[in-house]
């Protein structure tokens, strides 16, 4: 079956809900061909708003319509709606409880080539540190798929992220559970805790398989969530695997491994390790040939879990 | 529905409430609160359909102090309008109280959280365009500061509202020409101001915003436009109603003393008497 971008999927979940639910609005900022909202646009165009390039702005709107009582889904790339309209986000959305779903699109490096401008390596970071607003990363397109159900019947301010092009499902029609807060363990291997988030998360499963042709059984933790933070599943691999390995397509600097590593060193001190990008303006090169040159791809996981386990 | 003579004396005891508060907090913002405060005046008890008792009626016209930091005067009215005690004013920026230093929704009357520059408006534009679609008569109204203006988001959400037509929204511009640092006109020049919102798609018009005439009749008018959102630039001054506090930059956050508060009150029971 060919796969489909968890953008795509979420535009497809949100069309079938919006035309049911009359409160729903998407809205774009020049952005509705790159988020894939142009079906909605047709389809549904009194519950469209178009902002024009300017995310501040489109930020602000929602956070009025969702005191008029609408459910707005703000969508731009991440890149821009995480920092440009940060202050819009935090004051008009998180600190003002408004019901607005920020919605960042082809986030992390997705655009590789286009460069620093256009990545966002900084958006869990930022977001960790408001209070009130939920952070969510879906792996693929059938959690993506589920996770917007999800969102549709949520009151609260939240920011997901998800990537540009088509990703490795790791789950299926019939099992992709998605409870906002509790993180789901994808395979049940006690030697090492792999923890990604987003679509670091296939990488995560494939090295997982890796590690299981030379013996070692992994437990690989998916964490949709980020905020609320699932402290419980965290210790309980800590404490029965006695090492912990994230992965997140996001600076190492506050982000999911900092936010675990938070944890341990309070609760249970274990080895750990944090992959994600480096504090450096990357090279160029699409998402893939990136992936690789920073170790977030399945062979490098599988290999730090090697060294983190001293093999 | 109140009186010219009315709103007059009420615009003068909010101003004394105000400044009894300020002095007992301790802080504040108290210049371009007075510049401010027959504006609101003017809508809490006159333009605006408003019900204390029922702060969540779907049909209020709604009021975004984008200025948040003027929410000395917001209270004030507030209080005075009957959506929390009086007596609550005095724990103004107090250990734990409600009513912080900018606008805070846990606070009766106050529509959002409000602080950083340039945030009302598109918020305004939000709410407006929600109502259009909602087929809600209520009124957006957005107070802003002149020195607020240099904000970008501003000029995003005016691009916006006459793109989307939005004669539902009414903006108001406390046009008293001074900011933290000095005149407006040195920090940051904003003329020409009126053209410049025309020139945004916008129906503009300029009224003295410390008098209750023609502020009523600029909001009797904008409410009548059709077509475009309506901005009315209204001319006032910082410190307006205690005569030592008028146009000084300094009143900007300044508190007054024990003394300043004793004259600052005694003018202004000489005001009501004056109306009276």
């Amino acid at each position: 079956m060919k796969k489909i971008p968890c953008r795509k999927s979420f535009t497809e979940t949100l069309l079938e809900l919006a035309k049911k639910d009359k409160k729903i609005v998407a809205l774009a900022s020049d952005s509705r061909g790159s988020v894939t909202l142009n079906e909605f646009a047709d389809t549904l165009p009194d519950q469209f708003v178009e902002c024009g390039i300017a995310e501040q702005n489109e930020v602000g709107i929602a956070a009025g319509l969702a005191e008029m009582g609408f459910k707005p889904f703000v969508c731009a790339p991440a890149c821009f709606l995480s920092t440009r309209s940060l202050e819009q986000v935090k004051v008009d959305v998180a600190y003002s409880n408004t019901n607005v779903k920020i919605i960042g699109i082809s986030g992390g490096v997705s655009y590789g080539a286009l460069g620093m401008s256009h990545h966002s390596l900084q958006d869990i970071a930022v977001m960790r540190a408001i209070p009130g607003i939920t952070i969510l990363l879906p792996a693929d397109e059938y959690q993506t798929r589920e996770m917007t159900k999800k969102l549709a019947d949520f009151d609260g301010p939240v920011y997901v992220r998800m990537g540009r092009g088509p990703v490795d499902n790791v789950y299926n029609d019939d099992f992709a559970p998605f409870e906002i807060g509790k993180a789901n363990v994808l395979t049940q291997g006690n030697d090492i805790g792999i923890v990604a988030t987003g679509e670091t998360v296939p990488q995560a499963f494939n090295a997982a398989k890796i590690l299981s042709k030379e013996g070692i059984n992994a437990r690989v933790l998916d964490y949709h969530t980020i905020k609320p933070f699932d402290e419980e599943s965290i210790l309980k691999a800590a404490d029965e695997c006695g090492a912990i390995l994230t992965v997140e397509e996001h600076s190492k600097f506050g982000g999911l491994g900092e936010a675990v590593a938070h944890l341990l060193i309070e609760k249970n001190p274990v080895p750990m390790k944090i992959i994600g990008f480096v504090d450096e303006a990357l090279v160029s090169g699409n998402s893939s040939e990136l992936f690789e040159y920073y170790g977030l791809d399945s062979e490098s996981i599988a290999n730090a879990a090697k060294e983190l386990l001293g093999n | 529905m109140s009186t010219i003579k009315e709103l007059k004396i009420k615009a003068v005891e909010i101003r004394k409430i105000m400044l009894q508060m300020i002095h007992d907090a301790g802080a504040g913002h108290t210049g371009g609160s007075l510049s401010s405060i027959d504006i609101l005046v003017s809508l809490f008890y006159n333009k605006m359909k408003h019900d204390a008792k029922n702060p969540n009626w779907e049909e209020r016209d709604r009021f975004l102090l984008s200025k948040g930091h003027s929410v000395e005067g917001y209270y004030s009215v507030l209080a005075d309008s009957g959506y929390f005690p009086i007596e609550d004013l005095s724990t103004f920026s107090k250990f734990k109280s409600e009513l912080i230093g900018h606008p805070n929704k846990n606070v009766p009357g106050v529509e959002m959280n409000t602080g950083s520059l340039g945030h009302g408006l598109p918020i305004g534009v939000g709410m407006a365009l929600g109502a259009k679609k909602l087929d809600n008569p209520c009124t957006v109204y957005v107070l802003m500061g002149d020195g607020e203006l240099a904000e970008g988001s501003i000029w995003e959400a005016a691009m916006a509202a006459s793109n989307y037509k939005l004669d539902n929204l009414i903006a108001i511009i406390d046009r008293n020409g001074l900011q933290i640092s000095g005149r407006t006109e040195e920090v940051m020049s904003l003329e020409n101001l009126e053209e410049k919102w025309s020139a945004f798609g916008w129906d503009t018009m300029q009224v003295n915003g410390n008098d209750m005439e023609s502020i009523i009749e600029g909001l009797d008018v904008a409410k009548q436009r059709k077509g475009k959102p309506q901005v009315i630039i209204a001319k006032t001054t910082k410190g307006k109603g205690v005569s030592f506090m008028e146009n000084i930059p300094a009143w900007h956050h300044g508190v007054p003393s024990e003394i300043e508060l004793e004259q600052a009150l005694e003018e202004l029971d000489n005001s009501l008497k004056e109306l009276m």
